[in-house]
């Protein structure tokens, strides 16, 4: 107990777990349409040209987010409009982009100060890594996020649940996926310096996974999966301060333990 | 009164026409279906019709009092993903989505309008079941009642009945025709050619090279339309030829 009164007494925690939760909830229910919509690869994509963008941002010391938001906005765009037109140059237009952005990063970062260290934190994630300024532009553009998706909800569903249907009642669908796109990309950045490069994905796709085995509805499982990242990043980030591992991975493997869990429990009790 | 008036319609993919110069006129409260080969476009009229599709040339006018996005819709094969999260009722409500104008949420008549559809086809009491654990009929009923949540003037269905057994079939069928009794324009892509003479009022044949649109007399008693009617049922002409021949052998 304690140990954990102390913990909190240290303001890069108490950031961190602010910053953590919020992102962790936007991610989460803007991750049950992408998982839906079979679009979560691009989100793996996604976070492999922010952590490109970031590279360079560092190696030109300006502030990250500057370059990586709009850099990730417009790698959406470009993923989407391929996604749209055939699933297998969809895939491979992710897989171009996203090893050529995590080749190029990987160079920049090795010539920048911080070498190895700061690489791992890049890729893996770490408390440390977020700022007063970083934590606080965390907190608005996730309560955009959330708000954003709130209001939007009913528009949401329709176009995952069957887009033509949607299009054809006069939905915008065109704009609602350009809107789904920008808030993935603020996510995915915004979200990258506590979970790192290669396990910001798993904050999108694995509650929205571990929800969808427990409930049968839309509304259940977004709440489910809202509640599932929280806590997840909640407990990830303690198990990740007591024992000094990389937060990224503590949370993806607290995640891992929920959705087993969850495939369990939905083994045992078969809902209708 | 027209209630859609297609001209000299022509859709292509790729520069390649699927339709060339169709023209019909739908009446309001008639149950018009389309019939047609496989790979003929019926499925390309359909999204012309409800503006997924943009034509080559060639005109698709809308009668004053109805609007391009207060029509009804089932798709064919749905696209609906096997494994989606979604009770019945969050589906029939989404049909409401085109009168919520820029409102975010559902109103109290929206609401109202979902329990009344789910009423008619008979599907309140599943209202809470996922939609990915229902049979096939039920499932074409949820979505009719969503199309119905979309519409109260024309409903568009292509191929409603693919997959579902002869019962479930039949009752499908009574209830579009209970709907298009109580005054809904249907507009239907069947295969099936009984269901086509039974309750159809006007019938456009479209085949690669030509196509056909007239009162269901009129396609019976013209070339293409016998000929189709002939191939793909027992035509009565036909019987009776058979049961002629028969008797004449055993005189
Ligand atoms: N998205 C598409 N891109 C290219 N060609 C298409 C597309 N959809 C349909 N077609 C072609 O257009 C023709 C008509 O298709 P369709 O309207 O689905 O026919 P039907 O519904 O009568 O079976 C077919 O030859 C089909 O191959
Ligand atoms: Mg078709």
């Amino acid at each position: 107990m304690n140990a954990l009164l102390e913990m909190l007494s240290f303001p890069f925690m108490t950031r961190a777990l602010i910053a953590g939760s919020l992102i962790a909830l936007s991610a989460a229910l803007l991750g049950v349409t992408l998982v839906l919509k079979r679009y979560s690869m691009i989100g793996d994509g996604l976070s492999h040209v922010g952590f490109g963008a970031m590279a360079v941002a560092a190696l030109l010391n300006v502030a990250p987010l500057v370059v990586a938001i709009p850099v990730v906005v417009i790698a959406a765009f470009i993923l989407l409009r391929f996604q749209n037109q055939a699933k297998l140059r969809g895939d491979t237009a992710i897989a171009v982009i996203s090893t050529g952005f995590l080749a190029v990063g990987v160079i920049l970062i090795h010539f920048s100060k911080g070498g190895n260290v700061d690489l791992m934190n890049y890729m893996f994630g770490s408390i440390l890594a977020l700022r007063e300024i970083d934590v606080w532009t965390g907190i608005v553009l996730s309560v955009i996020v959330t708000a954003a998706f709130i209001l939007l909800y009913n528009r949401i569903f329709a176009i995952t649940f069957d887009e033509t249907f949607a299009k054809a009642t006069g939905i915008r669908t065109g704009f609602y996926n350009t809107v789904l796109a920008i808030l993935t990309a603020i996510t995915i950045v915004l979200g990258m310096r506590l979970m790192g490069a290669l396990l910001i994905s798993g904050l999108i796709i694995f509650p929205a996974i571990t929800a969808m085995n427990l409930f049968r509805s839309f509304k259940k499982v977004v709440v489910t999966s809202g509640i599932v990242a929280v806590v997840s990043v909640v407990s990830g980030l303690i198990v990740s301060y007591f024992f000094g591992i990389p937060t990224g991975a503590g949370i993806v493997c607290i995640n891992v333990t929920l959705l087993i869990l969850s495939a369990l429990i939905s083994r045992i009790i078969k809902k209708d | 009164m027209a209630l859609i008036e297609c001209k000299n319609l022509t859709l292509s993919y790729d520069n390649k026409p699927v339709i060339e110069n169709v023209s019909f006129t739908l009446e309001e409260g008639s149950y018009f279906c389309i019939v047609g080969e496989n790979g003929s476009g019926k499925s390309t009229l359909i999204k012309a019709i409800l503006g997924l599709k943009k034509p080559v040339s060639g005109t698709i006018d809308f009668a004053e009092n109805l609007s391009q996005t207060e029509i009804g819709f089932i798709p064919q094969h749905s696209e609906i993903q096997d494994a989606f999260p979604a009770s019945v009722k969050e589906v029939v409500l989404s049909g409401c989505l085109n009168s919520c104008g820029i409102l975010p949420f559902y109103r109290k008549a929206q609401i109202k309008k979902a329990n009344y559809t789910m009423e008619l086809l008979g599907i309140t009491e599943i209202a809470k079941k996922s939609f990915k654990n229902l049979s096939g009929g039920q499932r074409q009923r949820v979505l009719l009642a969503r199309a119905l949540c979309a519409t109260n003037k024309v409903l568009l269905l292509d191929e409603p009945v693919n997959g579902l057994d002869p019962v479930v079939t039949e009752e499908l069928y009574k209830i579009i025709n209970d709907l298009n009794e109580k005054g809904i324009t249907i507009i239907m892509v069947s295969h099936d050619i009984r269901s086509v003479a039974k309750y159809a009022k006007q019938v456009l044949h479209l085949d690669k090279e030509q196509w056909f649109c007239g009162s269901i007399d009129e396609y019976r008693d013209s070339e293409i339309g016998h000929s189709f009617l002939c191939d793909h049922s027992h035509c009565e002409h036909e019987h009776h030829e058979h049961n002629k021949s028969e008797e004449e052998e055993t005189v």
